[in-house]
């Protein structure tokens, strides 16, 4: 029995790999240039989802504040395309028209590409790590981590644009000609990012799917539901929560930084409040304790929005007011959990006309933990 | 079959015999806490051994759950408290679990959402490497398997903790002590809301988990108390009132007055 659900369980695993694999390599071929770089996008959007699916939805941290990670590796990105559009020692345009011409020395080391990349990942690490363990060693939680969170990343955003002479200010960086020797130009290029983002994507996926299947992740859902009973089991709450912080930081960072050569800008409002609360909306319509509903709640929320934008410009906000509300009222954990909801529906409606005995409560609460949380 | 501790697999489970099981002592000395003013527990001391099943009972208000939250660190305390010569006071909560005290919770705090296999697992592995921690569990660790057996639960091994029964839930909280190797055990009123089979059984638990260990059980019923108590400490106000075996302690005038008085009376 054991055995056999095992098998089950990496065969399935290998049925959705093989899925999003196929789905990746198909997509080129039915969407427009347009419509694919819109797909890269969402993927980048969508590996902020990911983090907070790992950092809400399995650690109950609600990050209002992801924006802060996404800015950080986006900036950084777009820092480093900007000193190689102008070449060595060259000075990026708008430094020479509203600042003194001179390149800040913060800017310098984003010259080199290999110091670029690895300042990508460790400066949100770094920071995520810091200011999660100031946080949760102090045991700032619920409403006012999320208060916290929301007010840092509207001061970060804040001071983008008062540092215009060398952040760009409000219109943020933009105008990229070339990707670590590429041109942006090429539309193979463009479908190699988008290629890029795929692949970072699915990895992401793999690895929190790791995370939450090992010990780590059964111990953070036990913070998240008991954490002063973790810390009588003889665990420090604050590190499992700032490990898993620090995760979703990194996976906002990266998706940030593929985001500025794919969409070409980012700026203040590419990572201020409102987008940090909108990179929830996607997580939550999917379902935050599953692996794949913030993923694909997230590119399909998009999608629609898009889409419903481009058509009907004023009826977007109203969509998605009442999306929010059908699934909070009927599906609190998200869309991902429309399959065992249609079975609870499907046996209730069987046992009104059958008039059978309702199976046993034990019995249907103990399947549910297989659907929820582990897909 | 109906899940019930097993106590032949107990003797397997905390037979590992270590000489310094017999030098532990849970020792308490002029323990005060007090919330903004209010003295909660005022100059308590005690020894508890290991062998010992000590019962610490009060009426409500006493002091027994706080002096409880003061040696796990949950409240702020003066005094003294050591275990096998480790000072707990001031240190944080999870590093007391490090030093082999456990305690348990008035109501049955375990991980509801997680396996039962899941929350034994856990308690038995804050000595893991990260590394560890980053792969799933392959095998059951034998110190889950014996304290599966122990409690009585290996039928419902991978059922959600949450749809235990509440007796089962204080045996599970019982297993996770056991397998977290704790040598010290607070446990808040383990038999609360039982039925009397349960407390029979989690009674006859506990004695044979005694025999090793340092026990602490804060109780109102009156009855286990009569049944299984080794030794008792009356709290009264914040301060002990008597201490001795139950005979002794029932026959004191000072106790009958504040305590059992009022459990006579109302029998």
């Amino acid at each position: 029995m054991k055995t056999m659900l095992s098998a089950y369980q990496k065969s399935s695993l290998w049925i959705w790999l093989a899925i999003a694999v196929a789905a990746v390599a198909i997509a080129p071929l039915l969407l427009s240039d347009f419509r694919l770089s819109l797909l890269a996008k969402y993927m980048c959007l969508a590996m902020v989802a990911v983090g907070i699916g790992l950092a809400w939805g399995q650690g109950g941290m609600l990050t209002l504040g992801q924006g802060l990670f996404f800015g950080l590796g986006g900036y950084m990105m777009a820092m480093h395309l900007k000193l190689t559009d102008v070449g060595p020692g060259g000075v990026p345009d708008f430094m020479m028209l509203y600042g003194n011409g001179e390149v800040p020395g913060w800017w310098e080391p984003f010259r080199s590409p290999v110091l670029t990349v690895i300042l990508i990942l460790v400066v949100p690490a770094a920071t995520a790590f810091l200011l999660g363990w100031a946080v949760f060693a102090r045991r700032v939680r619920g409403a006012y981590f999320a208060i916290l969170s929301q007010a840092l990343v509207a001061a970060f955003s804040l001071w983008l644009v008062n540092q215009g002479t060398s952040t760009g200010g409000f219109n943020g960086l933009t105008d990229f000609k070339g990707f670590f020797g590429y041109s942006l130009k090429d539309p193979a290029n463009k479908r190699m990012l988008y290629f890029i983002a795929a692949t970072v994507l699915i990895g992401m996926v793999l690895l929190t799917r790791q995370i939450m299947r090992s010990r780590f992740g059964e111990l953070l859902v036990a913070v998240r539901d008991q954490e002063n009973r973790v810390r009588f089991l003889g665990y420090n709450p604050a590190i499992i929560k700032t490990v898993a912080y620090t995760i979703a930081g990194i996976f906002a960072a990266i998706g940030g930084a593929l985001f500025v050569p794919i969409v070409g800008i980012i700026s203040p409002k590419d990572v201020g409040v409102t987008p940090s609360i909108l990179f929830l909306a996607g997580v939550v319509i999917g379902g935050r304790t599953t692996l794949l509903g913030p993923v694909l709640g997230t590119i399909a929320l998009r999608f629609v929005e898009t889409g419903l934008s481009e058509t009907y410009p004023a009826f977007w906000t109203y969509f998605q007011g009442a999306l929010f509300i059908l699934v909070i009222t009927f599906l609190p954990q998200g869309v991902a959990t429309l399959g065992p909801w249609l079975k609870r529906m499907a046996e209730r409606y069987r046992y009104r006309r059958t008039k059978k005995p309702a199976p046993a409560r034990a019995a249907e609460t103990i399947e549910t933990p297989q659907l929820v949380g582990r897909t | 079959m109906t899940p019930k501790p097993d106590l032949q697999a107990l003797e397997k489970a905390i037979a590992a015999p270590r000489g310094e099981f017999h030098r532990d002592y849970l020792q308490v000395k002029d323990l005060r806490v007090s919330f903004d003013g209010f003295v909660a527990v005022d100059g308590v001391d005690l020894v508890v051994t290991s062998g010992d099943l000590r019962f610490l009972i009060g009426p409500n208000g006493a002091g027994k759950t706080t002096l409880i939250d003061a040696i796990t660190g949950l409240a702020k305390a003066t005094g003294s408290a050591t275990f096998g010569g480790v000072e707990l006071l001031g240190m944080p909560s999870h590093k007391i679990v490090r030093a082999a005290v456990g305690r348990t919770f008035q109501t049955a705090s375990v991980i509801e959402e997680l396996s039962v296999l899941q929350n034994l697992d856990i308690a038995a592995g804050m000595g893991r490497k990260s590394r560890e921690l980053l792969r799933r569990r392959k095998i059951v660790p034998t110190e889950v398997e014996l304290a599966l057996e122990t409690i009585g639960l290996t039928g419902l091994v991978n059922a959600p903790a949450g749809v235990l029964a509440h007796g089962q839930k204080q045996w599970l909280e019982i297993g996770m002590l056991l397998v977290q190797d704790a040598r010290c055990l607070l446990l808040d009123e383990p038999v609360a809301g039982m039925s009397a089979i349960e407390r029979e059984q989690t009674g006859e638990l506990l004695k044979r988990i005694g025999e090793q260990r340092t026990v602490v059980v804060v109780e109102h019923d009156m009855e286990f108390l009569r049944n299984f108590a080794n030794s008792v400490t009356v709290l009264h106000q914040g301060k002990v009132l008597a201490e001795g075996t139950v005979a002794e302690v029932q026959a004191d005038p000072k106790v009958i007055e504040v305590y059992l008085g009022e459990t006579h009376a109302a029998a």
